[in-house]
């Protein structure tokens, strides 16, 4: 898409304006994501919480469904004052939403929504994903200890201890399907379960049927939704982290938890639901034959159409966990402080530890499972794990660089590990690596 | 547009992080302030990961903000916990703790700006323009360099094979040197109970 850019423009391919033009673009549109997609959720929480309490939920604003509520709730908010507090330390407290907001977001960068459909390929998304996710908590904290109110405080290091122990089984239970994929990157991940529902791998084996759950409960845990909201905890702490904000700097708090649960459900469905690829491989080779090959092809129709419905399922499929999440929440009791470290240290660690174990065992002893089958598979796990077994000669010197031309981005520094990656790269037939910038149009 | 062409994007992204982390590493030393001290912290080793993305080491990037901004986190609970006098905790250094960390500080930067200089390969001169993107960044060669193997040394002398062999020792001696201090911060952050006998709480008698 940058060279595309840049031809329009008449300048030279690889030129940085592209670039930088392309990841505005990818900037706004995940922006949207974030953005629309918590006015919708809000909108669905309300809903959903209104049927669960035998009640309407909105139903005056846009319409019949209230489904302009959230957005005249933007519109108040806007209006409404901005209120600092005469103890907080107002650099801080002014600052603490947009950390927050900008964690939740920056994740998004490293989240493929299709085959190629990523606003930045990162080799090592899972992993990205979830160090910069973490940082989030950082602006609760910052938004606790700044207001200068003992509520606050207490929400801000229980959310500390919270997400300190979640994070452990957290990675756990990640850790799994990146060792059945071999890889750390989304997209290869997602593309390793393509085929009929049996290749997701939350059907692998029992194993990794209990990891989802595990990596649900913590997901839910980490995002600091109930039944593990005590960083908000209204019926004891007013409201926790967030009681001295008002107006806007108060939305931005929603945008990014709502923006994180999209977020973990998504991560969820690339780990273990298949990503964009469906119950039925409708764009697969058997049915319609649609997608891009994998190695990827130069652009086409039908494989934009097959990407379209690819990131439509996707977000269906995310939207699911969110609305798993508002139903958690509407339907369980908020835990004690004591409880939730307990569930996270005596129940989530040890069993995420024996799913990743059988799991392990289950991979490596090669019983069979739904995987193994193949079942109307358009690509046979062969073509897309990740070549682990190292070359016995050293690369030649010419396969070290590729010309600039091909990429249209250069980097500033050389690397180190050079030579093993790329001879590394060329072992690994049938990869989604060479959709550049260019795939994501 | 062509002075666009011109512009160095990647030495000014260079610069802007280079810049943020040291500007904002100045700004931990002269706040009094212990959560902004955090702050700055933050930003500074988040501009440092940045840097790493800039240079391609996504994972290093991303190890970065894990361990280290994560660790300031802790830290700062941690900081706040065991500090907290007030409601805004200020620390002021003495002229004593200025000069030791004087000291200390420009020790180390002179071992570190000694060393840097003193590889003949970062001081020369590079032509700008073979600098080539690598499509493949993988942390695969860094989880088989701790593991044992090294794959950016495969073609080396075949003498010299055995001592290139990876990290795994030291990988091994410093995750357990961590846990030990892992083990040693719970036990001096654990509740100390006292041995005092409580009456027994009648129990199931609350119907009433």
């Amino acid at each position: 898409m940058a060279d595309t850019i840049n031809q329009f423009l008449g300048l030279d391919v690889g030129s940085w304006f592209g670039y930088v033009v392309t990841s505005l673009i990818h900037c706004a549109l995940l922006l949207q994501v974030v953005a629309v997609g918590a006015l919708v959720f809000i909108w669905m929480e309300r809903k959903i919480a209104g049927r669960i309490q035998d009640r309407l939920g909105p139903t005056r604003v846009g319409g019949r469904f209230g489904w302009l509520q959230t957005l005249a709730d933007g519109l108040k908010l806007i209006t409404k004052e901005d209120l600092i507090p005469a103890d907080a330390d107002r650099m801080l407290f002014k600052l603490a939403p947009y950390v927050a907001f900008m964690a939740s977001f920056s994740a998004f960068l490293a989240l493929p929504f299709a085959d190629g459909w990523v606003g930045q390929h990162v080799n090592t998304a899972v992993f990205f994903v979830l160090a910069v996710l973490g940082l989030e908590v950082f602006g609760v904290i910052l938004a606790g200890y700044s207001s200068g109110s003992k509520w606050s405080l207490f929400g801000a290091i229980r959310e500390a201890a919270q997400v300190v122990s979640y994070e452990v089984p957290l990675g756990l239970c990640v850790v799994v399907p990146v060792f059945l994929c071999g890889t750390m990157n989304l997209v290869t991940i997602a593309n390793k379960q393509a085929g009929l529902f049996t290749n997701w791998l939350v059907f692998h084996d029992p194993f990794t049927f209990c990891t989802f759950w595990v990596y649900f409960t913590c997901a839910t845990a980490s995002v600091n939704r109930a039944p593990f909201d005590l960083a908000e905890a209204e019926s004891e702490l007013v409201a926790g982290f967030h009681t001295e904000y008002s107006g806007l700097r108060w939305s931005f708090f929603f945008m990014a938890e709502y923006g994180s649960m999209f977020l973990v459900s998504g991560l969820a469905t690339l780990l273990f639901f298949g990503g964009w690829h469906g119950p039925i491989p409708l764009f697969g080779p058997q049915m319609l034959d649609w997608a891009y090959a994998p190695g990827g092809a130069d652009w086409a129709l039908s494989g934009y159409l097959a990407n379209l419905a690819g990131c439509t399922n996707f977000i269906l499929k995310a939207v699911v966990g969110v609305i798993f999440m508002i139903w958690i929440r509407w339907t369980f009791p908020r835990l004690r402080i004591d409880q939730v470290i307990t569930t996270c240290l005596k129940y989530c660690v040890p069993i995420a530890a024996v799913c990743f174990l059988g799991a392990l065992v289950w991979e490596a002893m090669d019983i069979p499972s739904p995987n193994n089958l193949n079942l109307m598979s358009g690509q046979p796990s062969s073509t897309v794990r990740e070549h682990w077994v190292l070359p016995q000669k050293p690369p030649a010197t010419d396969e070290k660089t590729t010309p600039p031309a091909e990429s249209g981005k250069p980097v500033a520094m050389k690397q180190s590990l050079r030579p093993a990656n790329a001879t590394l790269a060329n072992h690994r037939p049938g990869q989604p690596e060479p959709l550049t910038q260019g795939g994501d149009q | 547009m062509m002075l666009l062409a011109a512009f160095p994007l990647y030495d000014f992204l260079f610069m802007l992080f280079a810049i943020m982390a040291c500007g904002f590493a100045v700004g931990v030393l002269f706040s009094t302030n212990i959560v902004r001290m955090a702050f700055y912290l933050v930003i500074s080793l988040g501009s440092t990961a940045g840097l790493f993305f800039l240079a391609g080491a996504e994972f290093v990037g991303a190890m970065q903000l894990m361990i280290y901004v994560g660790g300031t986190m802790v830290l700062l609970i941690f900081g706040v916990m065991l500090t907290a006098q007030e409601r805004f905790i200020s620390l002021q250094a003495s002229g004593r703790d200025w000069i030791l960390g004087l000291i200390a500080g420009s020790a180390l930067l002179l071992l570190l700006l000694n060393a840097a200089f003193s590889v003949p390969k970062w001081t020369a001169d590079r032509p700008t323009d073979t600098l080539a993107v690598d499509q493949s960044k993988t942390a695969t060669p860094l989880g088989l360099a701790l593991a044992g193997v090294r794959a950016d040394k495969l073609g080396a002398d075949e003498k010299l094979q055995p001592g290139m062999s990876g990290y795994l020792l030291p990988f091994v001696i410093v995750s357990i040197h961590l846990l030990i201090v892992l083990i040693g911060a719970a036990y001096m952050a654990r509740t100390k109970r006292k041995q005092v006998v409580t009456n027994p709480e009648p129990t199931g008698g609350s119907a009433d």
